[in-house]
């Protein structure tokens, strides 16, 4: 099972970023990764929760345009170099990163990341062969 | 079907000879019964004697939306007052409204130009028309009713908004014909999908939409969201309401009822009458009209005229959709801008919805246009280039049409104000004097 990443489009407008999270906080949805894409005039909330479909639901409800991506979570050591070796590995087989940003909290000594690519399988395939550890869940 | 061959078949020659004389009988009647027309005829030293040919109606001073208001409410009167058994206005939004008076005889060609705009789209005695424009002082609505009664088909006075009820109502009823604003046709398609009712299980086979500007493209995506034919009516409150002008099954141009309606195009800023084909300003004589005739009325509609004969059999003048008004017409950079431009250019991008809305601000003594589009959650992405690609292809695309940069904003969906009637769609900002 791939992680399910739920984005949500963000208009520049105060406010906004705050009713979409406090939406989900008192349907007692957990945000465990997110990150924000901005532009001028917009933004892209990506959040990885612990109930992709009630979330997407519930942002729905409250008038947010909500999609779901398909996105890698993988276990990174937490120590200088320990995501440039990753991103070596994807690099030297032609997978580009379109995005990446970092869990909340670790897992033991690891760090947790997420990650997006048009090439899924493939960068599973890869990473797999190099030892690490890909999530399922979160 | 046609629903006055007599009139709306009639040789050129027949039509111009009866314009004439009714337009020399006109003349005379506000001549002798408004004081207005009496003062302006003479101040211009226009001598009352018939004229022979119609190209010197163009000798004729223009009545203007100011002179409605110089006159209100009663002073554009042309009848004794107890003829009057009616009265119109418009919205009133720039000031003091519009004020119309008909008298029985007036409504009675209202029915019958609403009646002929009608079956001239199709509507025939066994149609159910659910009219969703507003009831009240506006003509929409009770102008599109006598039409209906007078062709004997069923009506459905729904009047604007409730858009849910109307949708329950279009569904139970099996409604056949709608009739509103575009833009309001446009939100009950959205609504419909939201209920989650199958257009399939509509019975709706045709529009009649108007009152504000609308773009060819914008009649293809009502055509394909409700799966109706969209037709175009032209009609304001000064002449009559309703049923000026009305699109035949050909879709190419609205024929204007000119035995009751004398068309001409003139250039806005000269006044001089144009030559067929060419796109000015919108001139109307109310030939047959009581209550309230006007002479050379000046629409501040952008349009052109076309005599060539259709192919529906109607041998009256065709005038084009309405460009846009003379006033909401923006000058941006000395560039000519129309709403309904852009509006063109938005339907022909996937993933544009048909949502938009205009600001206009001046910065540093600069016209800065914003064109504010909704987003579909269709073409929404967790990716911030795929709504860039977008934001670039609205903002190429109005930059080719126009020769004119601006700048585009993607909004939420459904964040823009839906309009119940006449969609406002220019916010101007730059606080002119």
């Amino acid at each position: 099972m791939d992680i399910k990443q739920v984005s949500v489009f963000l208009e520049n407008k105060i406010g906004r970023l705050a009713e979409a999270v406090s939406a989900l906080g008192k349907e007692g949805i957990n945000i465990r990764a997110l990150s924000i894409a901005d532009t001028a005039e917009f933004g892209i909330l990506r959040m990885i929760v612990n109930q992709p479909q009630k979330a997407g639901k519930i942002l729905e409800g409250k008038g947010f345009t909500v999609s779901q991506t398909n996105v890698l979570a993988i276990e990174v050591p937490d120590k200088p170099g320990g995501l440039a070796k990753v991103l070596a590995v994807l690099k030297k087989k032609g997978i580009n990163v379109e995005y990446l940003y970092a869990f909340v909290a670790p897992i033991g000594d690891n760090a947790l990341v997420v990650l997006k690519t048009e090439k899924l399988e493939e960068a599973k395939k890869i990473l797999k062969v190099e030892n690490i550890k890909i999530l399922t869940s979160v | 079907m046609i629903w006055n061959k007599k009139y709306e078949c009639m040789e050129r020659k027949d039509i111009e000879n009866l314009q004439l004389e009714r337009f020399n009988e006109v003349i005379q009647r506000v001549y002798d019964h408004v004081p207005f027309y009496r003062k302006k005829f003479d101040k211009e030293g226009i001598r009352l004697k018939k004229i022979k040919s119609l190209k010197d109606i163009r000798n004729f001073p223009f009545t203007t939306k100011s002179d409605f208001r110089d006159n209100y409410p009663f002073g554009l009167i042309a009848v004794p007052f107890e003829k009057i058994e009616e009265f119109h206005t418009s919205s009133g939004t720039t000031g003091k409204p519009v004020v119309n008076g008909y008298t029985k005889k007036d409504i009675q060609i209202w029915a019958e130009v609403v009646a002929r705009g009608l079956t001239a789209i199709g509507v025939r005695r066994n149609d159910i028309i659910q009219n969703a424009y507003g009831y009240g002082l506006f003509t929409g609505g009770i102008g599109h009713h006598y039409g209906v009664q007078l062709i004997g088909a069923k009506i459905i006075p729904a009047s604007g908004g409730q858009t849910k009820r109307q949708v329950m109502i279009m569904k139970d009823f099996k409604s056949t014909v709608l009739t509103c604003t575009p833009s309001y046709a446009l939100h009950i398609a959205e609504i419909v999908k939201e209920m989650g009712v199958d257009i399939k299980n509509l019975s709706l086979r045709m529009g009649n939409l108007g009152a504000e500007t609308w773009s060819e493209n914008m009649r293809g995506e009502i055509e394909e969201r409700l799966n109706i034919e969209a037709f175009d009516v032209y009609g304001l409150t000064e002449i009559i309401g309703p049923g000026v002008a009305n699109e035949c099954k050909k879709k190419n141009g609205l024929h204007i009822f000119e035995d009751h309606f004398l068309p001409e195009v003139i250039d806005p800023k000269t006044g001089e009458v144009l030559l067929e084909g060419e796109e000015g300003e919108l001139i109307i004589t109310t030939l047959t009209r009581e209550g309230t005739p006007l002479i050379r009325f000046r629409t501040g509609d952008i349009t052109s005229l076309n005599y060539e004969l259709c192919k529906c059999g109607r041998t009256q003048v065709r005038m084009s959709r309405i460009k846009g008004r003379t006033d909401d017409m923006l000058t941006i950079r000395g560039v000519n801008v129309f709403p309904s431009q852009i509006e063109n250019i938005l339907m022909q991008i996937e993933g544009a919805e048909p949502h938009y809305q205009l600001i206009l601000e001046r910065k540093r003594g600069l016209d800065e246009l914003t064109v504010e589009v909704e987003t579909s959650p269709e073409i929404f992405s967790d990716e911030v280039k795929r709504l860039e690609i977008l934001e670039g292809k609205i903002a190429r695309g109005i930059e080719e049409a126009l020769g004119l940069r601006i700048r585009v904003r993607l909004v939420e969906p459904k964040s823009i104000k839906r309009s119940m009637g006449k969609a406002k769609r220019l916010i101007d900002k730059r606080n002119l004097k």
